[in-house]
């Protein structure tokens, strides 16, 4: 009986605590497009969070990184997601129209 | 080519500010026949020119005029209008065609230039009318943003055609 309740306790205390060198909850960080415009222009995200495109505008669009990392296609009405494991400063835009552009900085 | 224009008017409290000037275009009619004047352009150019940039910006015309007009039809439609042509839609359509027919004679290097040219000339006269006349002068909120939305398009148009103009010499 003891013996059961020092195991029940044993794995009580690993199911609440977090794991030795578990990697910390990622975020996903929403860009609204729209009327020709990325609504969120400079973004600051953690390394393993991801970042999703919403594309509400009636145009086709593009999240296009500037040093070739990603490449995402937004149809209208659609979104795309991409993850950023590396941290850095990094330039998107609209491949169709490059007046649209904004500023990822990945950092701890 | 030109039979399927489709002009746009708007109902007389849409136009009440241009309503002294007889002869003005209502709104959408002016940014619907302007996109499909480009769409026009654009299709000639995938017809005849072999130049990949030309031809990704043409592509690029058709699809977004395209997008602009569906929603100015959509607009109208939910205001329960008629399309009706006026003399500054003909004007336009039949400079439009003038273009179409000279560029027809041409081809390579000269149609790619012709074509690109004129599409920096004739996205600089769209963004001056509407930045100038057309927005100030909407009074219906759905127009003016789609107005406003099809000028950030137009403008982005030209400063592709201006730098595509550039690479072409």
């Amino acid at each position: 009986m003891r013996a059961r309740f020092a195991l029940l306790a044993v794995l009580a205390v690993g199911a609440s605590a977090p794991a030795i060198g578990a990697p910390a909850r990622s975020t996903n960080h929403v860009v609204i497009v729209d009327q020709m415009t990325f609504r969120t222009t400079a973004l600051v995200v953690a390394p393993g969070d991801t970042v999703t495109w919403v594309n509400n505008d009636i145009f086709e669009h593009s999240a296009t990184a500037r040093d070739h990392s990603f490449d995402l296609e937004l149809k209208p009405k659609s979104r795309a997601s991409v993850t950023l494991r590396k941290p850095g400063v990094l330039a998107f835009y609209c491949r169709y129209h490059p007046g649209m552009k904004g500023i990822i900085t990945v950092r701890r | 080519m030109f039979r399927n224009l489709v002009a746009i008017a708007i109902p007389f409290v849409l136009c009440a500010p241009l309503a002294a000037q007889s002869a003005a275009p209502s709104d959408p009619q002016i940014a619907h026949i302007a996109g499909v004047i480009d769409i026009t352009a654009a299709k000639q150019a995938l017809a005849k020119s072999h130049n990949a940039k030309v031809r990704a910006f043409a592509t690029e015309m058709v699809r977004d005029h395209q997008a602009v007009n569906d929603q100015a039809l959509a607009l109208v439609k939910k205001l329960g209008v008629t399309p009706e042509a006026n003399p500054t839609s003909k004007a336009l359509s039949d400079a439009a065609a003038t273009k179409i027919t000279a560029y027809a004679k041409l081809s390579g290097t000269a149609f790619d230039k012709a074509y690109v040219d004129n599409e920096v000339a004739y996205h600089k006269t769209v963004n001056g009318a509407l930045s100038g006349t057309l927005i100030p002068s909407a009074q219906n909120a759905e127009l003016k943003s789609l107005l406003q939305t099809g000028l950030k398009l137009f403008q982005e148009h030209q400063m592709h055609a201006e730098h595509l103009a550039k690479t072409l010499g």
